[in-house]
């Protein structure tokens, strides 16, 4: 293994994280913020309690999941396309370094990122609604996955996208509706028979779910299924990746 | 004794279906400069871009100090440093940032005073601090050669470095690579200038259409090669060369207007003063004249005519 390599990829995204900290921390607090005013206090105060949890804690776990979600496929997919772009990709196409130290590299700094993220929206949410979480382990094995698997799907986004409108079209286009009629703000039990199934067919589901099971012990599918699922996807993504450098798509000719 | 690198019947054929490539054979000795020549096209970035791993072969294979280059890749890449064509840097990095990452990607130990000296040998030490896009071109040029040894490889590619570089730069440039072959470092060079190969090569390889043409000591084509034309502009213009003039290779163009010589400058006699010496005896004045070195483009005409 390089894993000199690994870390010179890993440390030089991070740094590029950090030159735009103020941003990279600034835009989940203020949409945490602006969500928990509209759902959790104006609109919040008159739902009842979802499952016997309170509607402003309900939510919580679903902003998160919505915020990594978005933040995952952009930093991801950007990183990657970025030097795809600008052309200094060759460096990294020829150095020492097999795919799978490539994508660690990657990916991991990605991640890094989206997981940090994830735990600010937590602390911010923490200055509106009191909120325990039952099940810190599975909260952190929900959470490093989302960051991981999704992280994995902006990097296969941002190999696969050929301009910035593409770049921008899955986020827009796929994701932010799967996240939105993924449960994050209710309970898909919530929903007529005929689109509770049809909720199944979106992955999100299970990832909210299974997240928010880890906080209150409440859940539209059981965790089994959840977690299943996530690594379902998980290896899909590896699938995908793996033959993207066997083929070389994308990036080599 | 092993090559240096070893291209064996190699083929590039891109997924539009152009083949860029067309059974490229080659070998590069230990320690010597190779330049590749070729027009715009030829296939020279192409082949240096799969010898690189950046560029898969349609077929061939190739060996670089007898490691394969997908079997081994780790260990054929690691003595490999590239200066890709395209001047593609991380324009928000600094130069001490992006040289120092470059050595680590490739898996070496930080090593601060390796890149010290190697940026005061660039001249680059003073901005070592600045970020890359408020350098100059040449400026950034040799950063990506700073970034391509700074892992200290045993070859270095060259994609043609000295494209819109001044000539002082290229001058220096030119110095730089002859002291990386000092310290046994091979370089395999890109240029379209044949003064440029004629200055600095050892070997100088020909591309064109994906083929590689031929490959040759450089003294021995441009001997073949390099040959030179003297115009003569004359004061009344000729109908035919004077019987006198038959023993040199003459021929009028312009109506008889311009006379033209060709001969080759290397020969201790190459019959220049002989036949200026014959025009006046033949009492042919000429108002004007000058000389100019066959153009690669010509080179090429010759040489594929003659292939
Ligand atoms: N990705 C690609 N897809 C299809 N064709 C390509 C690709 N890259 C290069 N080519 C074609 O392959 C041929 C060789 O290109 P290459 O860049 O190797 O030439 P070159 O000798 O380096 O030329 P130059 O002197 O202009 O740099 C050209 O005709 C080019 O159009
Ligand atoms: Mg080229």
């Amino acid at each position: 293994m390089n894993y000199r390599g690994m870390w010179a990829i890993y440390s030089f995204e991070m740094a590029r994280a950090f030159r735009t900290v103020g941003q990279s921390v600034a835009s989940p607090v203020i949409s945490t913020v602006l969500y928990f005013i509209v759902f959790g206090s104006a609109i919040g105060s008159r739902i009842s309690d979802v499952g016997g949890v309170q509607y402003g804690a309900f939510i919580i776990p679903g902003l998160i999941m919505l915020t990594i979600l978005g933040q995952s496929i952009s930093n991801a997919s950007f990183g990657i396309y970025f030097p795809r772009f600008t052309g200094t990709i060759y460096e990294i196409l020829s150095a020492p370094l097999s795919f799978i130290e490539i994508t660690i590299g990657y990916v991991g700094a990605a991640a890094t990122k989206s997981f940090i993220i994830g735990l600010i929206v937590l602390i911010t949410a923490n200055f509106f609604v009191t909120f325990e979480i039952m099940h810190p382990f599975w909260m952190m094995f929900f959470l490093v996955m989302t960051c991981v698997t999704f992280n994995m799907l902006g990097f296969i986004i941002g190999i696969w996208a050929d301009g910035f409108e593409k770049l921008q079209l899955i986020p827009l286009l796929i994701i932010t509706p799967l996240t939105f009629l993924g449960g994050s703000f209710y309970s898909i039990n919530m929903l007529p028979d005929f689109w509770q199934k049809v909720s199944l067919l979106n992955p999100v589901v299970y990832l909210v779910s299974g997240f928010r099971w880890s906080f209150y012990e409440n859940s539209d599918v059981s965790i089994t299924t959840s977690v299943t699922m996530i690594l379902v996807f998980l290896f899909i993504c590896l699938g995908i990746i793996t033959w993207i450098f066997k083929t070389g798509f994308r990036l080599k000719n | 004794m092993t090559h240096a690198i070893s291209v064996h019947n190699l083929e590039k054929i891109y997924d539009n279906g152009f083949q860029a490539l067309d059974d490229v054979s080659l070998e590069v000795r230990r320690g010597e400069i190779m330049a590749l020549l070729g027009p715009n096209g030829a296939g020279k970035t192409t082949l240096i871009s799969t010898i690189c791993g950046i560029v898969t072969a349609s077929a061939g294979h190739i060996d670089v100090f007898d490691y394969d280059i997908i079997k081994d890749y780790r260990k054929a890449r690691s003595c490999i440093g590239l200066v890709p064509q395209e001047l593609t840097t991380d324009a928000f990095e600094t130069v001490w940032k992006t040289v120092c990452f470059s050595r680590i990607l490739f898996g070496k130990k930080p090593d601060p005073d390796y890149i010290e000296s190697l940026l005061k040998s660039l001249s680059l030490w003073e901005k070592k601090d600045s970020q890359i896009r408020m350098l100059s071109g040449g400026m950034k040029r040799r950063v990506m050669i700073a970034k391509a040894l700074s892992h200290q490889p045993d070859i270095l590619f060259l994609d043609e470095p000295t494209a819109g570089v001044d000539v002082e730069l290229r001058k220096s440039m030119w110095q730089l690579v002859r002291e990386l072959r000092e310290t046994g470092v091979t370089i395999i060079l890109t240029t379209h200038y044949l003064e440029e190969a004629e200055e600095m090569a050892d070997r100088i390889g020909v591309i064109n259409n994906g083929k590689l043409i031929l490959v040759e000591e450089k003294k021995t084509l441009m001997k073949k090669l390099g040959k030179k034309e003297l115009v003569l502009d004359l004061h009344s213009p000729l109908n035919d060369i004077p019987a006198d003039l038959s023993e040199f290779n003459l021929h009028l163009v312009q109506d008889g207007h311009q006379l033209v010589f060709t001969y080759d400058p290397a020969k201790q006699d190459n019959g220049v003063v002989r036949l200026l010496d014959c025009l006046k005896d033949n009492s042919i004045k000429c108002k004007d004249f000058n000389t100019r070195q066959s153009t690669l483009e010509e080179i090429f005409v010759q040489l594929i005519g003659d292939a």
